[in-house]
């Protein structure tokens, strides 16, 4: 009796969930201009909008862009990072800690206005590279905590052995862990992609109008007439999400299968 | 050797995250406990007030600073176009309005040498400098440390002999704004905590297509963007939207609800956002629960309700805490969905540091408004990191 | 290899944004968004790039004095051309925050009408802020401010434009201020607590829009049962979405936006190209058939189409109740008014 209350409650929590996602995208489709149902016909009109506008497709290559090079920035720095952090012991490490794990607690406006002062003066502000430097501090964490998961699964003897034949610890890490750890930090690689995809109040203070991504014209589009055109960015946004979902579980497939 | 190999992999990401975001946000809130504006364009006033007590109007000799401090700033401004009386007018009108327009009025009038006391002819100019409290605002801000913008934030003033009281009725808004933000932060926690039990026990307790399946309705949400998820809520939500539509569709209202720009908005879509947050770390703490333990207090007769406060809940708190506490510190630092969902009233905290920041030259006050919301996130992690230990930070 | 190559490709994706900041920025034009800059992409912006064959970046901003203040004391300013309205213009160009304007290369004075000159800035556009609602929904509509108040005949939310410009002297006149002394009574602290007692009466019931695309929008939508907007964006609804929203034109306020070139830009030279461009009288005369402004450039209402005049805020029957709005008060009142307004509504 109780289960099946339980039930009841968790459907109708999932649907709640799902529901707003599977509510917008089919009015992508919509062969009319309005918001609700019953859609008055199919058509990709709002499609061939997207494709056709002046704002639109210049940002998805931003958010391209600039999330492949700051989660690249973020892998470059974050999974050495892990891997010293994850041979460090006591006070360093807390501290070392600490500053590494900030940027997913501190809270993004602060962030944001911060870097926009300190961007100005030196001409960062409405640069692509202003907007890959603050994306990967922000991503940064995500592979830093999503390697020191994985490395978790590695034997450190494994070290020792390498250190024993001769190899130096740089050259151990490059040849002997990295390869094991590979899924993870390609893991890591996709979180702070899709953390770079997601954000928008950072970008909202220090993009420029050529560095818009998605998700800033997505704000600017709600802010003044939400049309359908929105909503198919939306899908379009929803459908990467699906597809970067898909790799990190295929990821951690893989490394669950490699590990043993 | 071990160590420093050790400290060498990490040096790059702590460097570039000391100069990319440390010191940032470090330089920004540095400015929320400090005052440079004034300083600079009215230095000889600033010495003359250091001695001040604040009681009765200042001597001839602040007056004649004042002046000859006006008089060498609009030289340099005319000259370098710099604009320093007018940002110097703009931080004392953030202290005592009407200087905005009085500063630059009355370096325009004093510019041209005349006779007799300073005091006299800067009277005439405007009743406002015979007043204790315009010369106490320049008291305030000469700087360096300054309360000022931390007392601001907490609606609280301090007047020229440096007693401190609330701010008038008129101009009070922050404390309100802070224990809003609390509240629709506590709102939503308890919410997503209420929400989130029964589909986490399922996706804990199940097996098979079941629980994988909801557990990929927990996941799927959590990995779209919050701006779509917004906006997904602003296409249900309208007037014209598709809740509206339905409803009237169906019968159930005439005229369609105004289900946005209010405080019910926010809170859902905040909830809705939010809620994986919440599920996930039940999720571990039920898996870790062992099923035993509850079925054998009722094997010795204890009633479900005491089972479930006596064993199972005491059992799953630090997952209960985790969980809480990352909604809650998100929560607090919300900013697109109360842009686009609320109404002026239902703005939180974020939202007005961004407002001080970008529309109001007033960075004294967005980055006192920041150290408020850094604090109230920092108490939050310190609690957790003593209910959890911080290990676990990093796995939720 | 195999990692060489790739840790090379990461370093080179990293640097690229770099090289390509290293060109410059393009300019970077301001203005008001929706439907008002649909139509000046379509006859300023699109032409001008075609042109001179030379990028130009359009954004869109709703006003403030504080955003364009915040821009150049952070040194974080990339705006180059802005649209700002009367009381901006005359506040920034006090505090030294646009370049002083170049007559002689946009074509000289003689060649705008006498309201478009000032020493910073080159008018664009004549409007009027206007009461509007929606005829399908209101068959019996108001017909004056006093009307926007009155929440018993007309239930439902009013749009107000956020910010205490045009709002304090909406109330008075709804208060029953004649228009002529308007400017005389919000003079006086009595007249700002009798503006926002008004306000006050029906402050559940009021809805703040930010961006002028944001009134048709809400009409549209049903949100608003009547709202303040600016004249053109309602008769571009009209005429592009096929509404049938009405403007109330009694006791409108009327009032002019102007072209300011920020100070300190690095684009000086292209931007005057661009005023340049857009105060030909050929290119000016295709704005109000696509959203009925007035504009700044002599001769151009000789080239209007006969249909398009009546709907102009300058049409004689227009501005006949109309208050113009002083930006004198608001250069030496908008940042106390503002403060006190901001308090006001956030609680």
């Amino acid at each position: 009796m109780a289960r099946a209350a339980c039930w009841v409650a968790g459907v109708l929590v999932a649907v709640f969930l799902l529901a707003p996602i599977f509510a917008i995208v089919p009015l992508s489709f919509s062969a009319g201009s309005f918001l609700f149902y019953p859609l008055p016909g199919l058509s990709l009109r709002w499609y061939r909008d997207f494709f056709g506008s002046d704002f639109w497709l210049p940002a998805v290559w931003n958010s391209l862009g600039i999330g492949l090079a700051s989660a690249a920035l973020a892998t470059l720095l974050g999974t050495p990072a892990a891997f010293g952090l994850w041979r460090m012991k006591g006070r360093f490490r807390a501290v070392a800690m600490g500053i590494v794990l900030a940027p997913m607690v501190v809270p993004v406006i602060v962030v944001a206005v911060a870097l926009l002062l300190a961007f100005g003066p030196i001409g960062l502000v409405a640069t692509h590279a202003g907007m890959v430097i603050a994306h990967a501090a922000l991503g940064a964490p995500f592979v830093v905590v999503t390697v020191l998961a994985s490395l978790e699964a590695f034997d450190p003897v494994q070290l020792r052995a390498a250190s024993a034949c001769g190899a130096g610890p740089l050259r151990a890490f490059f040849r002997v862990c990295l390869p094991q750890i590979a899924p993870g930090v390609a893991a890591g690689a996709v979180f702070a992609f899709a953390t770079s995809l997601d954000e928008v109040v950072v970008a909202l203070f220090i993009a420029g109008p050529a560095q818009r991504t998605l998700p800033r014209q997505m704000f600017a589009g709600l802010n003044d007439t939400i049309s359908l055109t929105t909503t198919a960015a939306a899908a379009m946004l929803v459908l990467l999400s699906v597809v970067l979902l898909a790799v990190v579980g295929w990821l951690q497939g893989r490394k669950k299968a490699g590990g043993g | 050797m071990r160590r420093a190999s050790a400290a060498l992999l990490t040096a790059p990401l702590l460097l570039f995250l000391l100069v990319t975001f440390v010191a940032p946000i470090a330089a920004f809130l540095w400015r929320g406990v400090t005052d440079t504006e004034v300083a600079p364009v009215l230095p000889r006033t600033a010495a003359a007030l250091s001695a001040w007590d604040g009681r009765a109007l200042p001597d001839e000799a602040a007056f004649a600073a004042l002046v000859e401090d006006l008089r060498a700033a609009r030289a340099r401004d005319r000259q370098a176009g710099g604009g320093s009386i007018a940002r110097a007018a703009a931080r004392l009108n953030a202290d005592k309005p009407g200087f905005r327009g009085l500063l630059p009025m009355t370096a325009r009038r004093v510019e041209a040498p005349f006779d007799g006391a300073a005091r006299a002819v800067l009277i005439t100019i405007s009743e406002e400098w015979g007043e204790v409290e315009t010369w106490g605002a320049i008291a305030r801000a000469a700087g360096p440390l300054s309360s000022f913008h931390a007392l601001t934030a907490l609606d609280l003033r301090q007047d020229a002999a440096g007693a401190i009281r609330a701010a008038p009725e008129d101009q009070s808004v922050f404390r309100a704004v802070l224990l809003r933000s609390l509240w629709i932060s506590l709102l939503v926690t308890a919410a997503c905590l209420l929400l989130a039990w029964p589909i986490a026990w399922l996706i804990a307790t199940t097996r098979g297509a079941a629980g994988i399946l909801l557990l990929a309705a927990v996941m799927l949400p959590f990995w779209i963007s919050l701006v779509v998820r917004t906006a997904a809520w602003m296409v249900l939500l309208q007037r014209e939207g598709v809740v509206n539509a339905a409803l009237a569709a169906t019968g159930i209202v005439d005229a369609p609800l105004p289900l946005m720009m209010n405080r019910f908005a926010v809170v859902l879509a905040m909830v809705h956002i939010l809620l994986p947050f919440m599920v996930l770390p039940l999720v571990a703490a039920f898996r870790a629960l062992d099923p035993r333990l509850p079925r054998a207090a009722a094997s010795l007769g204890a009633p479900p309700w005491r089972v479930f406060l006596r064993v199972t809940l005491p059992l799953c708190l630090p997952g209960i805490g985790a969980g809480c506490l990352l909604v809650f510190i998100q929560a607090l630092g919300f900013y697109v969905t109360p842009a686009l969902l609320g109404g002026p009233n239902d703005q939180m905290l974020a939202w007005f540091v961004g407002f001080y920041a970008t529309r109001s030259v007033n960075w004294g006050l967005a980055a006192a408004l920041s150290i408020l919301l850094l604090v109230a996130v920092g108490l939050c992690v310190a609690l957790y990191g003593r209910l959890a230990g911080f290990r676990r930070l990093g796995a939720a | 290899m195999h990692r060489r190559t790739m840790l090379k490709a990461g370093l080179a994706a990293a640097a690229l944004p770099a090289t390509a900041r290293a060109q410059g920025r393009d300019l970077t034009v301001v203005s008001w968004g929706g439907a008002y800059q649909d139509a000046q992409r379509e006859v300023f912006f699109r032409p001008f790039q075609q042109q001179t064959r030379n990028r130009m970046l359009e954004e869109t901003w709703d006003g403030g004095i504080g955003v364009l203040r915040s821009r150049i004391a952070s040194g974080a300013n990339t705006w180059d051309v802005v649209q700002v309205e009367s009381e901006e213009l005359l506040i920034g160009a006090d505090e030294g925050l646009f370049e002083p304007l170049d007559w002689a290369a946009i074509g000289g004075r003689d060649a705008y009408i006498p309201e478009a000159y000032s020493e910073h800035g080159v008018g664009a556009i004549l409007y009027s802020f206007i009461l509007a609602y929606d005829r399908a929904r209101l068959a019996q509509g108001p017909t004056g401010w006093a009307d926007f108040f009155d929440t018993r005949r007309f239930p439902g939310k009013r749009g107000l434009r956020k910010g205490p410009k045009t709002t304090l002297e909406i109330a008075l006149m709804a208060d029953g201020v004649p228009a002529a002394e308007v400017y005389q009574v919000l003079g006086t602290p009595a007249g700002v607590d009798r503006a926002f007692r008004k306000l006050d009466s029906v402050k559940a019931d009021l809805a703040w829009f930010e961006r002028g695309a944001q009134p048709p929008q809400w009409l549209a939508a049903g949100e608003v049962t009547m709202t303040v907007a600016y004249n053109g964006r309602i008769s571009a609804a009209n005429a592009s979405d096929g509404r049938n929203f009405a403007i109330v034109w009694q006791n409108n306020i009327f009032t002019l936006d102007t072209w300011v070139i920020m100070k300190g830009s690095p684009n000086k030279a292209r931007a005057l190209e661009f005023l340049r461009f857009v105060g030909r009288p050929e290119i000016q005369a295709a704005l109000p058939p696509r959203i009925p402004y007035g504009v700044t450039a002599k001769g151009v209402n000789e080239r209007l189409p006969a249909e398009v005049l009546p709907n102009l805020p300058t049409a004689p029957q227009n501005i006949q109740t109309a208050l113009q709005l002083n930006d004198r008060f608001w250069l030496d009142n908008l940042d106390r008014l503002t403060q006190r307004f901001n308090t006001w509504v956030s609680r």
